[in-house]
């Protein structure tokens, strides 16, 4: 800054353009300013945005099929799927040849376990066939149809050639239809059969009830930061400790108290019943269900909503209610039309961090949601952990980023993004 | 991804290149279980006397068997196999062997023969599930229940007579076991349950079924809490792995007896991640050899309620280490026990879980 107060006025006077002399001391700062956060843009770039652009590029990514069976999705082109009839004998050749090179280099378990996706069953097909086919002279061996029939029936089923044929591109829009419990049938995108739509009812859950827990963590939170930015500093610092405490003990222990709290048998439950206000027989329902979700988030995330009101509230200047107040305002009056506006930016900043890791959050929800209180990310880390469809998981969790950036924008539009603040 | 690939496979050359005279073994072993009782007993019997003969070895646990599968896929995505032997159940190493992801073994070129001889498939038999597959012990899926809040059920059926049974039950959330156990007391007799299974008709049949006791019900995810939740009288019967019940019972001494019938067997075993250096393979193989002969597999016994994988090992089971109880009428595979079994189909299960999982999510969202 020096630098330009220094220089433009000398610049000026010289009959050199102050625009650029200006622009290029800026241009300098700027340098600078980028080469200081170069650590960290480079960091962020390798461990968070490369990773996550190759994680999404998986729900799309289909180029399994072609690098497998090149032959046959060449032979295939020319076959008509809605005449009904099996391929020509070329398909069945080229299909033969494919699955024993496969077969040897051992990837024909991945073709099949990306079509077994689409079409259950296939996958048995293709490992049945792809162990017996090692033994088989498929150059001069035919007729080929006949025997790969012989090898397998499978192969004589109409509808397996039509899921090759249908999910021969490299790219698949097959996950993210999944994501959306849809299908690729025979006229284009479907609904999937009633009783195997789980995705779209997940993800209104997980978006329910994550509003949900933002808006109890509001309810309970905003006493307690007015509380901490009202009292004298030394009854607030303990406060502030009690608010940080649990923010300081493990997720696992704190998810796992609420474990034993809520549970049927657990503390509060026998409280109730010594009281004499729960019958013995009809215990509460407090955990496994969405309630136990909503309790145990609701405690895990209320700090996050806390500390942005907290600091909000303390630049908040006392003297604007004492003057509302002189002014004949009713406390009631004096805080909802001057006091509560002006902290209006930390309750926007603590949603948004609130809800923004609720939406995302699977441990939680997985220990004390039982099946109606656990969330799409819980699916998600199903998919990449346990049945190992990343595809698929990663469909989901790109609709999932897809729902939060909008619910992002929404907001923006709504409540106004400049009018958040952490302090 | 390339770059990482090259770069594993300059260190990996570099590694290897002394070795490529002599079978050099590298002293650092890493190992993969499931924490727990079942990994003590595997360090008790195998790697304690293990590292007696071997001084110079460092072997290391991780606790990650639950997600093998995946963690092996994205180890060999990135090119850098940090694990050198894994502990997986029977249908994770076929999933496994199928991908190529762990390595194919020549069983008795590699496993220590039985004492009498007999060769080391033989004496596994048809526990080698899969070619990459070095069985260890046959566990089972069964119940326990609390005996002092209900009466004894002596049938699987148990289960969906809320009636005689009142309270809550808990089943391992997914669709393995369960559909099986439904149709079987929805009056499918035993050889016909897959068959019905493959039918949308008898998915259906079965989700009817376990929706009788649905509000009854709450659904594990980790061995641990079926012995938990009875401990605490949050059920009254559970399904959960049949050691976790018998410390429960036994090393415990809580209130909660088996019921054995259609209990459900699988296996556990180790697989070889693909791709292994040489001198890290050659300490594998040695490890391994050792780890899974006939004495071994029987001293695991004297730590945990699983019965060998080797038909020479059983005679050789003795008694609990610390208890000093007879261990063999605690084994699932003990006659008394096993006098009504179910035989868990992984090869149809390999081919159908996509799809159940889908329907069984769905039926637990509703």
């Amino acid at each position: 800054m020096t630098d330009i107060s220094q220089s433009g006025p000398v610049l000026a006077a010289d009959g050199t353009p102050l625009k650029r002399s200006l622009a290029r001391a800026l241009r300098l700062q700027k340098m600078r300013a980028l080469l200081l956060i170069a650590p960290l843009l480079l960091f962020i770039l390798l461990t968070f945005i490369l990773p996550v652009a190759d994680m999404l590029y998986r729900s799309v990514d289909n180029r399994i099929v072609q690098d497998v069976l090149p032959r046959t999705v060449q032979a295939l082109e020319d076959w008509d799927p809605a005449s009904n009839q099996l391929p020509e004998e070329a398909a069945f050749a080229a299909l033969a040849a494919d699955l024993k090179e496969a077969a040897n280099a051992k990837t024909h378990t991945k073709v099949a376990k990306r079509l077994n996706y689409e079409n259950p069953g296939m996958a048995s097909v293709f490992r049945k066939s792809g162990r017996k086919i090692k033994k088989w002279d498929v150059e001069n061996d035919g007729p080929y149809r006949e025997r790969l029939i012989d090898l397998n029936k499978g192969w004589g089923d109409v509808e397996l050639w039509k899921t090759i044929k249908t999910y021969s591109g490299i790219r698949t829009s097959g996950y993210f239809l999944n994501a959306v419990d849809m299908q690729l049938g025979a006229d284009g995108a479907e609904m999937r059969p009633e009783n195997e739509r789980i995705y779209n009812t997940m993800l209104i859950r997980t978006m329910r009830m994550s509003l949900i827990i933002t808006f109890s963590c509001i309810l309970l939170g905003y006493p307690v930061a007015w509380l901490l930015a009202n009292l004298p500093a030394s009854k607030a610092n303990l406060l502030l400790i009690l608010v940080l405490l649990p923010f300081w003990t493990s997720l696992l222990v704190r998810t796992s108290a609420w474990k034993i709290l809520l549970q049927q048998q657990g503390v509060i439950n026998d409280t109730l019943v010594w009281i004499g206000l729960v019958d013995d027989a009809n215990r509460l329902v407090l955990i496994n269900n969405e309630l136990g979700t909503i309790i145990a988030m609701t405690h895990i995330l209320l700090p996050f909503m806390i500390l942005p009101m907290y600091s909000v509230m303390q630049t908040i200047n006392p003297t604007y209610m004492r003057a509302a107040k002189s002014m004949g305002a009713t406390d009631w009056t004096a805080f909802w039309r001057v006091y509560f506006p002006q902290s209006v930016p930390g309750i926007g900043a603590g949603s948004i961090l609130v809800f923004i890791l609720a939406v995302g959050y699977y441990i939680t929800p997985a220990l004390v949601g039982g099946t109606k209180g656990t969330f799409i990310s819980n699916l998600i880390a199903y998919h990449i952990s346990t049945s190992g469809n990343w595809g698929l998981g990663a469909a989901l969790g790109a609709i999932l980023l897809a729902v939060v950036l909008l619910l992002y924008w929404v907001y923006d539009k709504i409540v106004g993004i400049d009018n958040v603040k952490l302090g | 991804m390339k770059l990482s690939k090259l770069s594993a496979l300059a260190v990996t050359t570099a590694l290897c290149a002394p070795s490529a005279f002599a079978e050099e073994m590298a002293n650092e072993l890493t190992l993969v279980s499931w924490g727990g009782a079942y990994e003590n007993s595997q360090h008790k019997a195998y790697v304690e006397p293990y590292l007696a003969a071997n001084p110079d070895v460092k072997i290391t646990w991780s606790q990650s068997a639950a997600e093998a599968v995946a963690k092996i896929r994205a180890m060999n995505e990135a090119g850098n196999v940090t694990w050198d032997l894994v502990d997986v159940v029977a249908s994770d190493s076929m999933r496994l062997c199928d991908e190529g992801l762990a390595e194919e073994l020549d069983h008795d070129g590699i496993l220590a023969a039985a004492p009498d001889g007999t060769s080391a498939t033989d004496d596994f038999g048809d526990l080698i599930v899969s070619d990459c597959f070095v069985p260890q012990i046959v566990y089972s899926t069964t119940f326990g229940y609390r005996t002092d809040l209900i009466d004894q059920p002596d049938t699987v059926c148990a289960i969906f007579d809320t009636e005689k049974y009142p309270g809550k039950r808990s089943l391992q959330k997914r669709p393995i076991d369960n559909m099986e156990w439904a149709l079987y007391c929805d009056g499918v007799a035993k050889d016909d349950i897959y068959d019905v299974l493959g039918t949308d008709e008898g998915v259906a049949q079965a989700l009817a079924k376990l929706d009788t006791i649905k509000d009854d019900v709450v659904w594990w995810t980790a061995g641990a809490e079926t012995p938990q939740l009875l401990a605490d009288g949050e059920v009254v019967m559970g399904s959960t792995f049949n050691g976790r019940l018998f410390s429960a019972i036994a090393e415990q001494g809580q209130p909660i007896g088996m019921l054995w019938d259609m209990q459900s067997f699988d296996l556990d075993g180790w697989i070889i991640p693909a791709g292994l250096p040489a001198d890290r393979r050659a300490r594998v193989l040695d490890f391994l050899k050792f780890a899974t002969d006939t004495q071994r597999l029987a001293d695991q016994a004297k730590y945990i309620s699983y019965g060998p994988a080797r038909a020479s090992s059983a005679p050789l089971v003795g008694k609990h280490a610390d208890l000093g109880i007879d261990m063999a009428p605690h084994m699932p595979t003990d006659p008394a026990n096993a006098s009504n079994v179910h035989v868990y189909d992984y090869e149809w299960w390999a081919d159908n879980r996509d799809d159940l999982d889908a329907k069984f999510q769905a039926w637990l969202a509703k």
